[in-house]
């Protein structure tokens, strides 16, 4: 087989004393016969490699023009990344191809150097590829595409961003029938619909899987603070010193948290021990671009021991030679935490190190189930959704911007990529009826429509200012509005950090001081999209949260944990104080099982208090959380708040909770749950994301100044409207749909109904069990929820307020 | 429940109403402010297609204030059209509502920046400032220290209220003895806080914000303008 391997590669492998792996191989057998194929390996097996290996193989042997081999990846940084070791690869074979990276950081120069001639291969991002997509110069650059090779596909795939690539893919295939793709992933779950999303008609077997085994199994230990072990909290912050011995004695750490908050926490508490001012950086998703590239860049150098980071470097090419990660806090998911593991020591036949730190009991509990499913072999991650109706708004006015086209046609095309293939002509007409002219049953507003009909029934853009103003909105990922931090003031100004959101930056006083960036900052001021800080903050500093920071319990190892709970010949693996906390529980009360629901009752103070284990995660117990509570209120208990974790749910009323086949009834996912879900902020917030995806309202860019003449609608106000005059209009079907799958977690928490139903377990106490005290913390921690309306929280505030005047 | 909260401005007694309307009893006058009608369509013709539904939304709020209050002046405090060109744009079911709604009673529109001109073809008389019994209404506050006192719009208040983690944002009638500065009315009007500088620097003594509920209209004093942020949590404020 490896004849298929040129001349020129099998002497350059040899040079190194390498051999071809047999799936490097069989990449390239796959792509000789035109047929598309899935790679799964470990990151270190050189995945990317076989990758590239058969348009080097091409181009070994004939002299190729224009773009003939396109990369996608989900981080510029990677892309850059990729773009430097190809570009040594390309030299030492001495092949004449030409390669450039177009992602959101190329300049404008070499942009337009692009529109002249774009390189042999292009190296890309999802909304980039988009961007250039929506160009008329498409049909002609893209034509003579031979491969196309789609990196760490398990991260894309089932995400807003996913649908989009599968959407400029399927265009692709439009434009060169013949172009092979290549599909790169770490291993995962649900590998049929990583199979469908590389496969050209969206069918799993029509791409080839091609797997590499082997890597030797990672090694996973539990490590504790010294002392107690917190019933609460999960910042992780009493490990530090521990944390700060272990990065001392390797040669360089990986230290992931959960959270940017938990980093920049986390950050100060090693740097307040570092008396021996060991390099340790810090790396997160907010922080400037120049600075990550700084940190990468020392990484790389071997100048750093430790990086404290988040889920910014869980992707990636290896950064330099890490021996170690400490993951710090629960890793909320096997697949995630084998993919952070993996981040250590890119060999192949010698074993990652990983160090688990949890930050509280439940947490231990946790990270024991995860060492278990990953000695097990398994992995977990959400199922596959249905691709997103504002994905596919904004693709097609995309396509339509490069040049008239038939509906017919292009539902076609759209129905062979995998998150669309069961899209319906209905949503598929609605939603080019959306594009079109708002979709909205009203006549006289066809005067604004975007899009029109020729005489041939092909659909085209009505002027070049809708195609300027759409590439300006092009991207599904959407933030809440973000302010740029910096030092020193002025117009000028100094070192920019990075960005926080201005819903944190509108609660600063000029004095106060917040954590960002790995510094105690003060801030001094806020100027037009500028956030002035300066150096030397002092006292208590407020930490930038942001929305979404937090993934939830997966339902793997969610169903680990309850397992664990439930058989004490299994806690020999756990810490004593653990083992002490899980007896005293099953002495003083039960132990949640496996396949019931534990419902703990017990007064304290005035109150009454209810606890459910449910092991669902937050998502899901928060939209329990408020459903229950709806209910309570109209069986006269009173409720008066609760609080969720990833483990449990607490709430607390005035009168006793009672009638619990009525409380948990699966009926309260039906007309409950509608009229909650309506009038939640949670589906104000997706509607959102999903009208600034669909192109209904403008991005906000950050750093731009709003232009005079552009009208500003706040989408909240668009909500309303649209709820109350059009409930089933394409946008609000796109919200609802996102919402069910995200935020709430609905699939969760109905598949748990329906696993308790006859099977609550209820337990009444005269005081407060042992696994019911971490929740009972979280109160005054976590923000307290209740199913009060806006009027009635407004009607309190009054009422406090003029109490506090009449004192 | 109060759905109108009474004040007195220049020793008259007026009612601020919850759907943000100002009524002077005495003188059957309603008063609202910044009804940015057809928005929307504005936004349509940039290329945002948002539902051109916010004028009819906007007028049928209006048509029920004045079946309950039934005045015999309707005084509409500027900014009433979010373009120049806006009236042109009504769709003959909006215009016969508004034909509807003003026939029998007195309409005063004043002028604001975002519609400066008369509109001829359009009923009822227009003015850059309206003044009866002593009381100014017009589009932009005057200074802080304008002696007649006025009623205003332009700024669309509204304040913010933090309370167990939640915050609960709504639009608010900033009021003191001099001023009623009026929340928007329309549909698609966004709002400013009332402590930003232009709304701040026009109740230098502090003042009542009325914030506009569901069911009821809610009110919270505000401290006048000091190093820290006036207390608006509905917290007892530290000793």
């Amino acid at each position: 087989m490896s004849d298929l391997l040129p001349a020129e590669l099998h002497a350059w492998f040899a040079q190194r004393g390498w051999v071809p792996r047999p799936f490097q191989l069989a990449v390239l057998s796959a792509a000789g016969t035109g047929r598309a194929c899935l790679v799964l390996a470990p990151t270190g097996g050189g995945k990317t490699l076989a990758g590239f290996l058969p348009i080097l193989a091409v181009a070994a042997d004939h002299s190729l023009d224009g773009l003939v081999a396109l990369y996608v990846s989900p981080l510029k940084a990677l892309a850059a990344d990729i773009a430097r070791n190809l570009q040594t690869l390309i030299s030492e074979l001495r092949l004449p191809l030409s390669l450039a990276t177009r992602t959101g950081d190329t300049s404008r120069r070499d942009r337009a150097a692009q529109r002249q001639a774009l390189p042999n291969i292009l190296l890309t991002t999802p909304e980039s590829l988009s961007l250039l997509l929506s160009h008329d110069a498409a049909s002609n650059q893209f034509a003579k595409l031979r491969h196309i090779i789609i990196d760490e596909v398990h991260a894309l795939a089932g995400t807003k961003r996913g649908d989009q690539l599968a959407l400029c893919l399927a265009r692709l295939a439009t434009l060169a029938p013949g172009a092979v793709r290549i599909g790169l992933s770490a291993t995962a779950a649900h590998i049929p619909a990583l199979r469908a999303f590389v496969a050209p008609d969206a069918r799993p077997g029509s791409a080839e899987l091609i797997t590499e085994t082997g890597g030797a199994p990672p090694q996973l230990s539990l490590m504790l603070p010294a002392g107690r072990l917190p019933w609460g909290g999960h910042m992780g912050l009493g490990a530090a010193p521990e944390i700060l011995a272990r990065i001392t004695a390797a040669r360089l750490t990986l230290v992931f948290v959960n959270t940017r908050a938990q980093a920049e926490l986390m950050f100060q508490a090693l740097w307040h021990l570092n008396e021996a001012n060991l390099p340790i950086a810090i790396h997160h998703g907010s922080l400037e671009p120049a600075l990550r590239q700084r940190v990468e860049a020392a990484m790389a150098e071997g100048r750093l021991r430790a990086v404290v980071a988040t889920a910014s470097l869980d992707l990636g090419l290896d950064w330099g030679d890490v021996d170690q990660v400490i993951q710090v806090g629960a890793p909320k998911g096997v697949s995630r935490l084998l993919q952070r593991v993996g981040r250590a020591n890119h060999r192949l036949d010698q074993p990652s190190r990983a160090i688990l730190v949890p930050a509280n009991r439940f947490e231990v509990l946790e990270c024991e189930a995860a060492i278990e499913g990953i000695a097990a072999g398994d992995l977990d991650g959400d199922p596959p959704r249905p691709g997103g109706l504002d994905v596919l708004a904004q693709h097609l006015l995309t396509l339509a911007c490069a040049g008239p086209f038939d509906p017919d046609q292009v539902f076609s095309e759209i129905r062979t990529a995998a998150p669309y293939a069961d899209l319906s002509r209905r949503d598929f007409d609605d939603v080019l009826d959306f594009v079109a002219t708002g979709g909205y049953a009203l006549a006289g507003y066809e005067r604004y429509r975007k899009l029109f009909l020729d005489s041939k029934g092909r659909v085209f853009v009505r002027d070049a200012g809708i195609i300027r103003q759409h590439r300006m909105n092009i991207g599904t990922i959407v933030e809440a509005p973000l302010l740029r931090v910096r030092l020193g003031r002025g117009r000028g100004g100094g070192l920019i950090l990075g960005e926080i959101e201005e819903y944190f930056a509108n609660m600063l006083r000029p004095g106060d001081t917040f954590l960002f960036a790995g510094r105690l900052l003060r801030f001094r001021a806020l100027r037009e999209n500028w956030v002035e800080a300066e150096d030397g903050g002092t006292g208590d500093p407020k930490i930038p949260a942001y929305a979404g920071g937090r993934l939830p319990l997966s339902t793997y190892l969610a169903t680990r944990v309850r397992a664990l709970l439930h058989d004490p010949a299994a806690w020999s693996a756990l810490p004593e104080p653990v083992r002490d906390w899980l007896s005293q529980q099953s002495s003083r009360s039960v132990l949640p099982g496996p396949d019931n629901l534990l419902i703990e009752l017990f007064p304290r103070g005035d109150r009454h208090y209810l606890v459910a284990y449910p092991f669902e995660g937050r998502n899901a117990h928060q939209t329990l959380g408020m459903l229950l509570t709806r209910r309570m209120e109209r069986l006269g208990q009173k409720p008066l708040g609760f609080v969720a974790t990833d483990y449990v749910l607490g709430i607390w009323s005035a009168e006793p909770a009672d009638d619990f086949a009525t409380l948990f009834d699966q009926d309260m996912l039906g007309d409950d749950l509608e009229a909650w879900m309506a009038d939640s902020s949670l589906l104000r917030r997706t509607f959102r994301q999903v009208a600034v995806i669909a192109g209904l309202v403008q991005r906000d860019l950050p750093g731009q100044r709003r232009n005079a003449r552009q009208v500003s609608i706040n989408t909240d106000l668009i909500y309303d409207v649209l709820r109350r005059y059009q409930p089933d209009h394409v946008l609000l079907r796109a919200t609802r749909a996102d919402a069910a799958a995200g935020l709430t977690d609905l699939g969760r928490l109905a598949a748990m109904l329906a696993r308790v139903q006859g099977r609550l377990t209820v337990v009444r106490l005269d005081r407060i069990s042992p696994l019911a005290v971490p929740v009972l913390l979280e109160i005054g921690r976590e923000r307290v929820r209740t199913a009060a309306s806006e009027d009635a929280l407004l009607a309190e505030a009054e009422a406090l307020a003029a109490e506090a005047r009449a004192q | 429940m109060t759905r109108a909260a009474p004040w007195h401005l220049g020793g008259h007694r007026l009612l601020l109403d919850r759907a943000g309307a100002l009524v002077w009893p005495e003188r059957r006058l309603l008063a609202v402010a910044d009804l940015h009608l057809e928005k929307g369509s504005a936004a349509a013709l940039r290329g945002q297609l948002v539902p051109p539904l916010d004028t009819a939304a906007t007028l049928a709020r209006l048509h029920a204030l004045v079946r309950n209050y039934r005045p015999a002046t309707l005084v509409l405090l500027g900014d009433s059209f979010h373009d120049a060109g806006g009236h042109s744009r009504l769709r003959a079911s909006d215009a016969a509502l508004l034909a509807r709604i003003t026939s029998g009673l007195t309409l005063r529109w004043v002028l604001g920046n975002h519609d400066p001109a008369p509109q001829p073809d359009l009923p009822g008389s227009f003015h850059a400032e309206h003044i009866e019994h002593g009381l100014s209404f017009r589009h932009i506050p005057g200074p802080a220290t304008a002696q007649t006192p006025e009623i205003s719009g332009h700024l669309h208040p509204k304040a913010q209220i933090a309370l167990r983690g939640t915050q609960v944002t709504r639009p608010c009638f900033v009021i003191d003895s001099c001023r009623v500065l009026m929340p928007a009315f329309g549909t698609y009007t966004g709002g400013l806080d009332l402590l930003a500088p232009p709304v701040a620097a026009l109740f230098p003594r502090g003042g009542r914000a009325l914030l506009l509920g569901e069911q009821s209209i809610y009110s919270f004093p505000f401290a006048g303008r000091r190093p820290r942020q006036p207390d608006l949590t509905g917290r007892a404020p530290a000793a």
